[in-house]
């Protein structure tokens, strides 16, 4: 690879925040405060059934409701005009996919008229026999065309069953997760404004682009002729990587009120039905090993579930094909087709649940075969990557491994479990590896522009999500430019601004980042290095991002240290400690706060969330925030993340992206340490008092 | 219904008529255009909207406006002194305590009003010895701050910002 | 959530005047358990008539001990008030074990003494509930009911009382003072709420126009020793799964008195009167401790997901004995 590099000065700064200043003065505008005039308020009326068909809707008393402006149903509600997109085909037709399905919207001069209208709006029903049942017992399961991400569904290497049941130590769990969802604390909100035939969206969302094409698509409209703006995105975690319902239904309501501002929020409650979600996992995983840990096979077979109407396969298994040498291997994925809602990415889709089991599952081997578990790890690290043969772009798991564990404190640990208390908390301690895949987004453009004020202004639909954007991207552009960063001024989150590829796969920084250095290295081509004012260049994130020669992973390892008490159960999380080899670091302020905000999640989905389903109803139970737990302050309580230092040298930054990687493995770090202060295995999540009182 | 009150949100005099049914989060929001307070779950369950009311820290969600007339209330827009910031917000800022933004406003006057509180010694659910004083270790930060949420995982973050700004004496 | 009339009231009997004319009136004090159950659609009064305003807001110790809370104070102010943490810790640590700072500074003492379940298909009025709907039947006794009651619970209705509060006042013997359209009236705690029986809509014994207008504390020496235990799934900023309100008074070895009350179990704060018979006079061992748990927790029964409560519950009881013992020595 022959990359040129940057030469670093602000790259590697800990500047702070850019945006600091106006969120902690609230001053920051979020989607749906944007200040429009006059505006009208949209309130959606969603299914009571999960399958099924609308018969009648009565919006008599809804529409005499003083402010209301419409009662749009399938009936009345303009026609998209494309269908490809079956989560995004809004009031058209009278099909209940899921229950929470939109079937109606009010739009009101208020709120409070809204809200209230649509709850006198009186939906009729035809019934159909939902199925929202997932078990990995299912005659109909099935196997995808791919899993998310265009990876293959199964993969076999070798002879996995027979390696398996030849080999020393065997180790066969079923381990599961629970469905859950992203909960960023900014609801997704839209306001849509029509003037004339162009469409404004003010949105939250990981791509401006991205929207911008597909609601086009959808409303029959050239790209030019929808603007999306999202400069700030209170969190997104993956639900705002797509567009949702909600964009459509706006769009489609402000056509009833040309000219004016329709503002929409999803409720808390709504979020779980209309924002995507993780799916539930079912994982059986095998592993067999000689006695010396080596390991011969390794099986992992996942059930999963979609949407009957659009498919979703979220890529559990992925992460398996690369963990660990063994020469016989085999990948699975299935589905079950349920009458639910849609799933969608959250955090590092494929590699949370699945290295929540393969980590799990590789403590219960250290077990059988009496080994330290980073040990085993090391004993098994592949040479290059075992699926493709590729070798490694830079791949230092084992380095992670044993500076985490000196960091840590690993060598002076007792294996034996149950050996440590204290006033009735048994403490226990637990690791296991993390990963994430280097992905580059082809695509994105950057513009420059020497301007009258002295300054570049650096253009890109690029996206914030608490990322750190507006200051790395910032930083990145001013060791391109040569420049202090004082003498940037970036803009992102708007399709007025060339086009960006959606923050998702931990890719934004590669891909937008490296537009910035080649239209940077372009304007310095064509204007050199004391261009007059109004010089500007372009250019795309460059062919040669597009490598596919080495196997490009970030990896990791996690520590944590756990108390249970000995009489209710409760798990405390007393210290973890993520150790991370990601490339260079681009703002090691911000870094840190990616690192340890992924680990907080990790924490919240090893202890905490779960959505729980319903099935008589087809609905999600605990559907608000009191039902649905995530981490508090109080269970945080000593997080650090640490990183290797190193370059890579497979983009100009020398960097990888950073922002999934924290939850990766923190789940089975946690699990693992469970187990080695109680003896009791927990191999479902997540994990409560209730499963630990005997 | 409607009603009319006055409010008076960081430092000015507001008149505004509304609907009995407005909540304070979208008097503000809505109504006045004061959009540091954040709706994050609009049930009480997130702290998002968290402002100072009266001096004390509030959820907005779940307070009717028209209940609140003649109320003094203080966002985080209010908490800065024109570009100076309140020695919290200062004290988040160098710490980090922040990440996406949409949980911060409601974080800082949450904290200010905490401070206070534990400035009058209020006990905290995890204080030993109910009747002293309590001491702001960094477990009372935390318990007395979990009615906030922070998806983007600032915790650690905003507990070091805390524990610095009282050090500053941002609690004398 | 549909319209409303909102006034504030100026003194109590017009108050509840106020509400006895129209059957749809309520009293509004914090507000945040009644706005959330609005949005909800759970509640639809036409009128509010806000009670915040009242001269309820003092706490009294009076002349022969008894402490009188007056349904305004803010949970914050009670939690925090010296004569309670000093006089009826339990109940300060009950107040600071629930919600969060910022609703404890809203919420009052009478509205938390009227705070409803926290059942989520309560709270959905897409379900059927009987407790919303009388006659539309329990979702929660065939659903998911990890949350839910195992003792006191009825073929209708097995919610739980959320309040923790309402715990340690029902451990401390507490009286509830009521201003109603026939004058004032004392309710001792403990017949106060309700168990849900043949009518799960009934969560008190108050009847429409009826105002709490204080709450007294008796004059209590056991109550100074006394503890709030409560277990939750995360380490705060949520319900209980069980939580225990007990105070411990020990002589020589032995049980002078002891009060117990458990929450998180039934549809009413559980006064643990079996396990405090067992209690008085005996030797305060772990084991004694341990039999009384079990002898309260005799009759509790499981329905599918919520059988962990109780030995949960039997755990904390003992669990709190033992550190009140602790602390008395």
């Amino acid at each position: 690879m022959n990359i040129k590099m940057l030469e670093t000065r602000a790259i590697g700064a800990a500047l702070e925040r850019m945006d600091g200043k106006a969120k902690v003065m609230g001053a920051a505008p979020y989607a749906f405060e944007h200040r429009v005039e006059r505006p009208a308020y949209l309130c959606p009326v969603q299914s009571r059934i999960a399958r099924g068909r609308v018969r009648a809707i009565d919006t008599s008393v809804a529409s005499h409701v003083e402010g209301v402006i419409a009662v749009i149903t399938h009936w009345t509600a303009p026609r998209l005009s494309s269908d490809e997109n079956r989560e995004l085909w809004v009031l058209q037709s009278n099909e209940v996919h899921f229950r929470g399905q939109f079937v109606a919207a009010v739009l009101a001069d208020t709120l409070e008229a809204a809200r209230h209208a649509a709850d006198l709006v009186h939906v009729e029903y035809e019934n159909g026999a939902h199925d929202v049942g997932f078990r990995a017992d299912r005659a109909d399961l099935y196997a995808p065309k791919a899993v998310n991400a265009g990876y293959p569904t199964d993969t076999d290497e070798g002879d996995a069953e027979a390696a398996f049941g030849a080999a020393e130590v065997r180790m066969d769990a079923t381990y599961s997760t629970p469905m859950e969802h992203n909960q960023p604390m900014e609801p997704h909100s839209t306001i849509a404004l029509w003037e004339s035939d162009k469409l404004t969206l003010y949105d939250s969302t990981q791509g401006a682009h991205s929207v911008r094409t597909t609601v086009a698509k959808m409303l029959g409209l050239r790209p030019d002729q929808v603007r999306v703006i999202s400069p700030y995105v209170g969190g997104g975690f993956g639900s705002k990587g797509e567009p949702h319902a909600h964009n459509i239904l706006a769009a489609l309501a402000a056509l009833r009120a040309p000219g004016r501002a329709v503002k929409l929020a999803l409720t808390r409650q709504q979020m779980f039905t209309l924002a995507g979600h993780r799916t539930p996992t079912i994982q059986r995983f095998r592993l067999g090993a000689g006695r010396d840990g080596r390991l011969k096979a390794i099986i992992h077979e996942v059930v999963e579930q979609t949407s009957r109407f659009e498919e979703f396969a979220e890529q559990t298994a992925v992460p398996t094909r690369l963990m660990y040498a063994a020469p016989n291997r085999r990948t699975r994925h299935r589905l079950a087709a349920l009458d639910v809602p849609k799933p969608s990415w959250m955090r590092a889709p494929g590699e949370t649940p699945g290295m929540f089991a393969g980590e799990v599952a590789m403590d219960e081997l250290a077990v059988a075969c009496k080994l330290d578990p980073i040990e085993l790890r090391i004993r098994n690290e592949p040479e290059h990557d075992p699926e493709s043969g590729k070798p490694w772009g830079n791949r230092h798991l084992v380095e992670c491994l044993r500076e985490g564990a000196r960091h840590f404190g690993w060598s002076s640990r007792d294996p034996q479990p149950g050996r440590r208390s204290e006033m009735g908390w048994l403490i226990g301690t637990g690791v296991a590896s993390s990963t994430y895949p280097r992905y580059v987004l082809m695509g994105s453009r950057a513009s420059i522009r020497f301007s009258e004020d002295g300054r570049y202004h650096v253009r890109i639909g690029a996206a914030d999500l608490g990322t750190g954007t507006w200051t790395t991207l910032t930083q990145i552009a001013a060791d391109a430019l040569d420049c202090a960063p004082a003498g940037i001024r970036l803009e992102i989150g708007d399709t007025d601004l060339p086009n960006a590829t959606v923050a998702g796969g931990s890719s934004g920084i590669s891909s937008w980042g490296w537009a910035i250095v080649a239209a940077a290295r372009e304007l310095r081509r064509k204007h050199g290095s004391r261009p007059s004012p109004g010089a500007e260049a372009s250019a795309d994130t460059p062919k040669e991002a597009d490598d596919e020669s080495f196997a490009q992973h970030s990896f990791g390892a996690q520590f944590a240290e756990v108390r249970v008490n000995a009489e209710t159960g409760e798990v405390r999380v007393s210290r973890m400690l993520g150790m991370f080899s990601t490339g260079r670091i681009i703002n090691p302020r911000l870094a840190r706060s990616q690192f340890i905000g992924g680990m907080t999640m990790g924490l919240s989905m090893a202890l905490h969330e779960e959505s729980v389903m319903d099935e008589r109803l087809g609905q999600i139970v605990n559907h608000d925030l009191a039902g649905y737990h995530i981490a508090t302050n109080a269970d945080v309580v000593n997080l650090e993340a640490l990183w290797l230092d190193e370059v890579d040298g497979a983009t100009p930054m020398g960097s990888r992206g950073i922002g999934e990687i924290g939850i990766v493995g923190a789940a089975a770090a946690i699990a693992n340490a469970v187990y080695h202060a109680t003896g009791k295995r927990i191999r479902n999540l997540p994990i409560t008092p209730d499963k630990l009182l005997t | 219904m409607e009603a009319s009150i006055t409010l008076r949100v960081d430092g000015e005099q507001r008149s505004l008529q509304i609907d009995t049914r407005t909540t304070l989060l979208d008097a503000l929001r809505e109504h006045l255009g004061v959009t540091a307070a954040k709706k994050g779950c609009d049930h009480g369950q997130c702290g998002a909207c968290t402002v100072l009311l009266d001096g004390r820290r509030v959820t907005t969600c779940l307070s009717l406006a028209v209940a609140c007339d003649g109320a003094s209330i203080v966002t985080a827009q209010g908490l800065a002194r024109g570009d100076t910031l309140h020695p919290v917000q200062q004290a988040f800022l160098e710490h980090d305590a922040l990440q996406c933004g949409y949980c911060t406003p409601g974080q800082i006057c949450s904290a200010v009003g905490m401070l206070e509180e534990a400035k009058a010694g209020h006990p905290s659910f995890v204080t030993e010895g109910l009747t002293a004083a309590p001491e702001l270790t960094d477990g009372e930060i935390r318990e007395r701050m979990s009615g906030n949420l922070c998806r983007c995982g600032a915790y650690v973050n905003i507990v070091a910002a805390i524990r610095d700004a009282v050090s500053k004496g941002a609690m004398s | 959530m549909t319209p409303f009339d909102y006034e504030r009231a100026t003194d109590a009997s017009s108050a509840v005047a106020r509400v006895v004319a129209r059957p749809n009136a309520v009293f509004l004090g914090g507000g945040t358990n009644l706005v959330d159950h609005m949005r909800l659609g759970v509640a639809h009064p036409d009128l509010l008539v806000d009670v915040t305003g009242l001269p309820f807001a003092r706490i009294d110790l009076m002349a022969d001990g008894v402490v009188r809370v007056g349904a305004g104070v803010r949970n914050s102010d009670l939690a925090a008030d010296r004569t309670i943490r000093e006089r009826y810790p339990v109940l300060s640590q009950a107040l600071l074990a629930g919600a969060s700072g910022q609703l404890r500074n809203l919420a009052t003492t009478g509205g938390n003494l009227l705070q409803r379940t926290r059942c989520a298909y309560f709270q959905d009025t897409t379900v059927p509930c009987n407790k919303r709907s009388p006659g539309s039947g329990c979702s929660a006794i065939d659903g998911y009911n990890r949350d839910h009651a195992i003792l006191g619970a009825s073929q209708q209705c097995v919610a739980v009382n959320p309040s923790d509060m309402a715990v340690a006042l029902t451990a401390l013997d507490a009286t509830v003072i009521v201003l109603g359209p026939q004058g004032e009236r004392r309710i001792p705690i403990g017949d106060f709420h309700r168990l849900p029986g043949d009518a799960p809509e009934r969560d008190t014994v108050l009847g429409h126009g009826d105002l709490i207008i204080a709450v007294e504390l008796p004059a209590s020496r056991v109550a100074a020793h006394s503890a709030y235990y409560k277990v939750r799934d995360r380490a705060s900023y949520a319900f209980a799964l069980v939580s225990v309100a007990a105070a411990l008074q020990v002589e020589d070895g032995h049980v002078q008195d002891v009060r117990i009350a458990l929450g998180g179990i039934a549809h009413k704060p559980w006064r643990a009167l079996r396990a405090e018979a067992s209690l008085r006079g005996a030797a305060a061992t772990e084991e004694n401790f341990g039999r009384a748990a079990v002898a309260e927790l005799a009759d509790a029964r499981a329905l599918k997901h919520n059988g962990f409560k109780i030995a949960l519950a039997r755990n904390a009881l003992r669990m709190v004995l033992r550190s009140l013992l602790a602390g008395a020595r």
